[in-house]
């Protein structure tokens, strides 16, 4: 991906794109350099998601849970544990991928929408637990002044890492999605039948993407912790899954970097607003009609259409 | 090389298969006709594990199959194509097959090589061999009704099978694109040496290619034999072609 902009007519385009990630923290204040970091990992939070969503065609609506797994998982191996901030922040996305295949193992029964609601419910259940476990998670107070290594402690370079491990992050997430898992997987969400028939099982895939998935909300976890040094409940609540479900729609589902234009706009957009109006929720509202009714395949989604050869049809 | 026993499935009640009998040998074309609702689909989704059977068995290559999974049952070798275009409509040509043959090398869990690069060589011979070389890169949806038709034995091919079964392979054809369809058929016996089961509204066709024929009825098997014991069938006669009209045999 990254070599075609290269080597392609954009490439003053890319430098540019490159620098504004690279430099801000050189003469930004620290604010927009925290806003920065914010819409990196709701970012890759919300492309984890488009892995099975966009490409699965799973309708995963707790996906909240693996978010706030891989952020708890790394909080608890930190402080209950005591281990050192670098092992929490492997252990937590391996926790995320773990809890993928317990949640994946109950619920890849059902399809579409009952898989959805069995995943709600079962992200509430976790959320609870969460929330009363006074003296294991800080119940309702979330887990505070996480430590972080120095070396990525002052925002500047808590941004770099978010950056860095993003970028890594979302070069795998292509590598995938373009794989023949990757194909194969688009095949399941298109049709389902017809991939069950060329030899292929379907359950096993959507399955195996549901990890993926996980993994990836978990690293997005771990960078809250990083940026945050914190966690809290409402990591797991379920309507954080479906800000991550609109940032997917608003960038475009169907594209790899849909979702984190998404985030972009809503992380800022938020900030925006909130500071002139408590309303946010209304004016999150009138985009996303906005967005469905004038641009149904995403911003990303409207302009990335290559001359019309990929046709918006329904599999039949 | 398939033989089906006494294969029974409701459905709320409505008994869609009940009783079907059919044995193929090895190198066979056989014919499944019977008037539309008889179950000639239902029987085929039966066989290739999209549904499962309430009671019966299905046998291939002296193997019980019965109601495994429809990828394990494509992986023994045996693939079909679909009645209504069953294909990858936003993928090309190029891509279905691609899929197909890729899982048929069970190379679908590659999570880490581009699949552009994958199989090419393969992919382009097989859409060669069905005559669809020219339209590779054009996406499964835009294809005329006849290529997709087409393009959907590609992908069954595409997993080197041995029994192909096709379900209505010429249905809403022009003639010119039947024409083309029936060569096919005829060379994916000879050249290819498939095994074939097929059902087919298009009598002509039945009784211009087919082996043996068995003919069904609300779910149930009236005869299986060739041709002319067929058309001699009374049964037949009355139940299928409603009474005497022998011009149509």
């Amino acid at each position: 991906m990254l070599r075609n902009i290269l080597s392609g007519k954009g490439h003053l385009l890319a430098y540019i794109g490159i620098a504004s990630l690279l430099l801000p923290p050189f003469f930004a204040p620290r604010f927009y350099v925290y806003l920065m970091s914010l819409v990196l990992l709701y970012g890759l939070f919300a492309t984890s998601l488009n892995v099975v969503l966009g490409y699965g065609g799973i309708y995963q609506f707790g996906h909240a849970i693996f978010f706030g797994a891989g952020a708890y998982g790394s909080a608890l191996v930190i402080t209950k544990a005591g281990l050192s901030p670098w092992l929490g922040f492997i252990a937590g996305p391996i926790v995320s991928a773990l809890l993928s295949l317990i949640v994946g193992l109950i619920c890849i029964r059902l399809s579409k929408l009952y898989f959805g609601m069995l995943q709600i419910s079962l992200s509430f259940l976790l959320w609870v637990i969460i929330c009363r476990w006074q003296d294991f998670t800080g119940g309702d107070n979330g887990i505070i002044g996480i430590p972080v290594p120095d070396i990525i402690s002052s925002p500047n370079n808590a941004y770099y890492f978010t950056l860095l491990a993003t970028a890594a992050s979302l070069f795998v997430a292509h590598r995938i999605i373009r794989s023949p898992f990757g194909s194969l997987l688009q095949g399941t969400r298109d049709n389902p039948v017809r991939c069950e028939m060329i030899g292929v099982n379907v359950r096993a895939h959507q399955f195996a993407a549901l990890i993926v998935s996980g993994f990836f909300a978990g690293v997005a976890g771990v960078l809250f912790v990083v940026v945050n040094n914190a966690v809290f409940p409402d990591m797991l609540f379920w309507t954080l899954g479906m800000e991550a479900m609109i940032m997917c729609l608003l960038g475009g589902m169907h594209t790899f970097m849909g979702p984190m234009l998404g985030a972009g706009l809503i992380v800022v957009l938020r900030t925006l607003i909130t500071s002139y109006t408590v309303y946010w929720g209304l004016c999150l509202g009138i985009v996303l009609m906005a967005v469905i009714f004038f641009l149904p395949d995403g911003v990303l989604g409207h302009f990335n259409k290559p001359g019309g050869r990929r046709p918006d049809m329904v599999t039949g | 090389m398939l033989e089906v026993n006494t294969l029974r499935k409701s459905f709320s009640g409505f008994r869609a298969v009940n009783g079907a009998q059919l044995d193929v040998q090895k190198g066979e074309i056989v014919a499944v006709i019977g008037p539309n609702g008889a179950g000639k689909t239902t029987l085929f989704n039966l066989i290739t594990g999209i549904i499962k059977p309430d009671s019966g068995q299905v046998f291939f290559k002296g193997e019980d199959i019965t109601g495994f999974p429809p990828h394990v049952i494509c992986r023994k070798r045996l693939t079909r194509s679909f009645q209504v275009v069953n294909i990858f409509q936003r993928l090309s040509a190029f891509e279905n097959v691609q899929g197909s043959v890729l899982a048929r090398e069970r190379r679908t869990w590659n999570m880490f090589t581009p699949s552009r690069k994958l199989v090419v060589d393969e992919t382009n011979r097989i859409l060669e061999s069905v005559g669809l070389a020219g339209k590779a890169q054009q996406v499964g949806g835009e294809l005329s009704h006849g290529d997709r038709k087409v393009l959907e034995i590609a992908m069954a091919l595409a997993g080197n099978p041995e029994f192909l079964i096709l379900d209505e392979p010429t249905a809403g054809m022009s003639l010119e694109e039947t024409q083309r369809c029936i060569e096919l058929i005829k060379d994916l016996w000879k050249v290819f040496g498939l095994t074939i089961l097929f059902c087919e509204h298009d009598m002509e066709l039945v009784f211009s290619i087919s082996n043996r024929i068995m003919v069904m009825v609300h779910g149930a098997t009236v005869i299986q034999g060739t041709c002319d014991e067929v058309r001699r069938n009374r049964e037949v006669q009355n139940a299928y072609l409603g009474g005497s009209d022998p011009c149509l045999m």
